[in-house]
């Protein structure tokens, strides 16, 4: 599978990384070459394999659903760009 | 007393116990050590207050007859790990002025247990790199030269830091983490032991996550006994990382007997590489043979399905990357882009990425979006976790055979020159980690050890391949390995 300029503007913009114009061609020809590389899968006749979902068996744990950790309001907004009065402060995102 | 930092943890834990010298005069050491090598660039973050102050506390800790396994122990850390109060950036532009407000449970467990911090150690930007030169800070440098020859070699990566700061001297051991080969790879270029435990061995809470699945940290190392040492306060349940496991932590130490009569040790003939040096061939049959003179029983093997560990592994580790590099977006913390007039959020997302992360991240995280997007998830992530379940199953079909370790050549060449791959394909730069990503898509322990010097007097590795849980049993075999092999030589130091 070969990826156009098209298709690596696409996700380049899935992935909210700012990429110009003239960089794109060359991601185009560097994905592509990446995903050449995994067509060696192909080969592989993959029918009634299950697809790992956990390298060592184990169960998920569980715990009581209660409250464990909290009022840390500064702790967390400490390395925050831009606050204000508590909260993370972004650019306007309604109109 | 710069001697000091050439000590390995086991000979400065004697010293430090007999009150030969203290802890903050090993520290000191250690810290002259690190000001004198500052053109390796390997210690990112210095923390010289801190590491003579917890020196001091080792030092009264052994006064009183309480000096747990690692009291005393200067050790440096890679950049991964949050530490608290100090800066932790991944390596990257993104995470700049990062000062966590948390430490990570295993260097937690490490401070617990005695050790004393010496700083944060340079790596691959989120670990993603196998040469160090994908940092924000810059390229590491091997201590290690070719014979008559001046230029500049890589320590390998992504923990190059780590590698290069234990080889040369500067601490005694060093935090890594290896996701497709990060620990044995650079620790095979510089010459010393690096263990990767069992997936769920080494909490990954407070570790900055590169591939959830594959992610493990393990101790960096001048021995087999000193990385049992240090895997010991490394290791253990964590309720903060749903996937680590409540299983004890043996003392690994004690069973460093070097007996290893009767014990099954595979060869893959798959590992046997086109193109593959003479030298690395020759390295490996001597390990075969020096195994076999311990009393081990050689066994050929197959598994089958190696070729493609490595394109699986590309698929797996950028989808898991590209999620988890989600939360780097500048409203939480590090790097904000600044914004032109009548940018919104989608602007401020894009912009920040773009700063905030280099070239060989960006491509992994679009590589593992296309991976994940609609249409393509089925053809490359869920085959890819396919495949990943027959790569586990063939060591588990050797496993039951008997076969109780398997060893290969820890990379296919040794350190190369930095720049050297600046301009080849990013596949062949991926090509490093061809022995060592089976072993991460498996969630094996691996254990790379240095075996000797190719004819530029470079440094080569090979690795230990142990069954689920049994690092202990790893361990003894790499202690036996590196008995026989004795491999003693040190970089010349030119720094």
């Amino acid at each position: 599978m070969s990826i156009d300029v098209t298709t690596a503007r696409r996700v380049a913009k899935l992935a909210r990384i700012a990429v110009d114009e003239e960089g794109l061609p060359k991601l185009a020809k560097e994905l592509s070459g990446i995903l050449s590389f995994m067509e060696q899968l192909n080969e592989v006749d993959v029918d009634n394999v299950e697809p790992m979902t956990s390298v060592t068996p184990m169960e998920l744990k569980r715990r009581v659903d209660e409250v464990t950790d909290g009022g840390q309001a500064s702790a967390i907004l400490a390395n925050a760009p831009n606050t204000k009065e508590g909260f993370f402060a972004v650019p306007k995102v309604i109109e | 007393m710069t001697e000091l930092s050439k000590l390995t943890i086991y000979e400065a834990r004697e010293g430090l116990k007999s009150k030969t010298f203290s802890s903050v005069e090993l520290t000191q050491s250690c810290l002259d050590s690190i000001a004198a090598a500052k053109v390796l660039n390997t210690f990112v973050h210095h923390t010289p207050e801190l590491s003579l102050e917890s020196a001091n506390s080792s030092d009264l800790r052994i006064a009183k007859g309480e000096a747990p396994s690692m009291c005393g122990i200067p050790i440096g850390i890679k950049d991964l790990f949050c530490t608290k109060g100090i800066p932790s950036q991944a390596g990257s532009r993104i995470l700049s002025g990062f000062i966590p407000e948390y430490e990570s449970t295993i260097t937690k467990q490490l401070w617990d247990s005695g050790a004393v911090m010496l700083g944060k150690l340079n790596m691959d930007e989120f670990a993603m790199g196998s040469s160090n030169e994908t940092s924000v800070y810059g390229d590491v440098i091997n201590p290690w030269k070719e014979k008559n020859n001046a230029k500049n070699l890589t320590p390998g990566g992504s923990s190059g830091g780590s590698a290069a700061a234990v080889a040369a001297d500067l601490c005694l051991g060093a935090t890594g983490t290896d996701t497709g080969g990060s620990i044995r790879q650079p620790a095979a270029f510089v010459g010393i032991t690096g263990l990767k435990p069992t997936y769920g061995r080494c909490s990954r809470w407070g570790v900055v996550a590169f591939a959830s699945s594959l992610d493990q940290a393990g101790p960096m190392t001048k021995s087999v006994t000193d990385a049992a040492i240090m895997l010991e306060a490394m290791a253990g349940h964590d309720p903060k990382d749903s996937t680590s496991a409540n299983i004890p932590v043996p003392c690994f130490e004690t069973f460093l007997t070097g007996d290893i009569r009767g014990k099954k040790i595979g060869i893959p003939k798959e590992y046997r590489i086109d193109g593959m040096p003479d030298e690395i061939e020759a390295l490996w049959s001597d390990g075969i043979t020096m195994l076999k003179a311990a009393g081990a029983k050689i066994v050929d093997i197959s598994l089958p399905h190696t070729k493609y560990a490595l394109p699986a592994y590309y698929v797996v580790a950028p989808a898991e990357a590209s999620s988890n590099l989600a939360r780097y977006d500048g409203v939480r913390f590090g790097h904000r882009a600044a914004l032109s007039p009548g940018d919104g959020i989608t602007e401020m997302y894009e912009k920040t990425r773009s700063e905030g992360f280099g070239e060989e991240v960006q491509r992994r995280i679009m590589i593992g979006t296309y991976v994940l997007s609609a249409g393509f998830y089925d053809a490359y992530y869920n085959r890819a976790r396919k495949i990943r379940t027959l790569i586990k199953k063939d060591f588990e079909d050797a496993f039951s055979l008997g076969v109780e370790a398997i060893l290969t050549p820890a990379t296919p060449s040794a350190a190369f020159g930095l720049g050297e791959m600046k301009d080849v394909d990013p596949i062949a730069m991926y090509l490093n980690d061809i022995f060592t990503v089976p072993v991460n898509l498996a969630g094996l322990p691996g254990i790379a050890i240095p075996a000797g010097l190719d004819k530029k007097g470079l440094p080569l590795g090979l690795q230990l391949i142990g069954k689920p849980w049994e690092e202990s049993e790893l361990l003894n075999t790499a202690f036996a390995l590196e008995q026989a092999i004795a491999f003693s030589d040190k970089p010349e130091k030119w720094w």
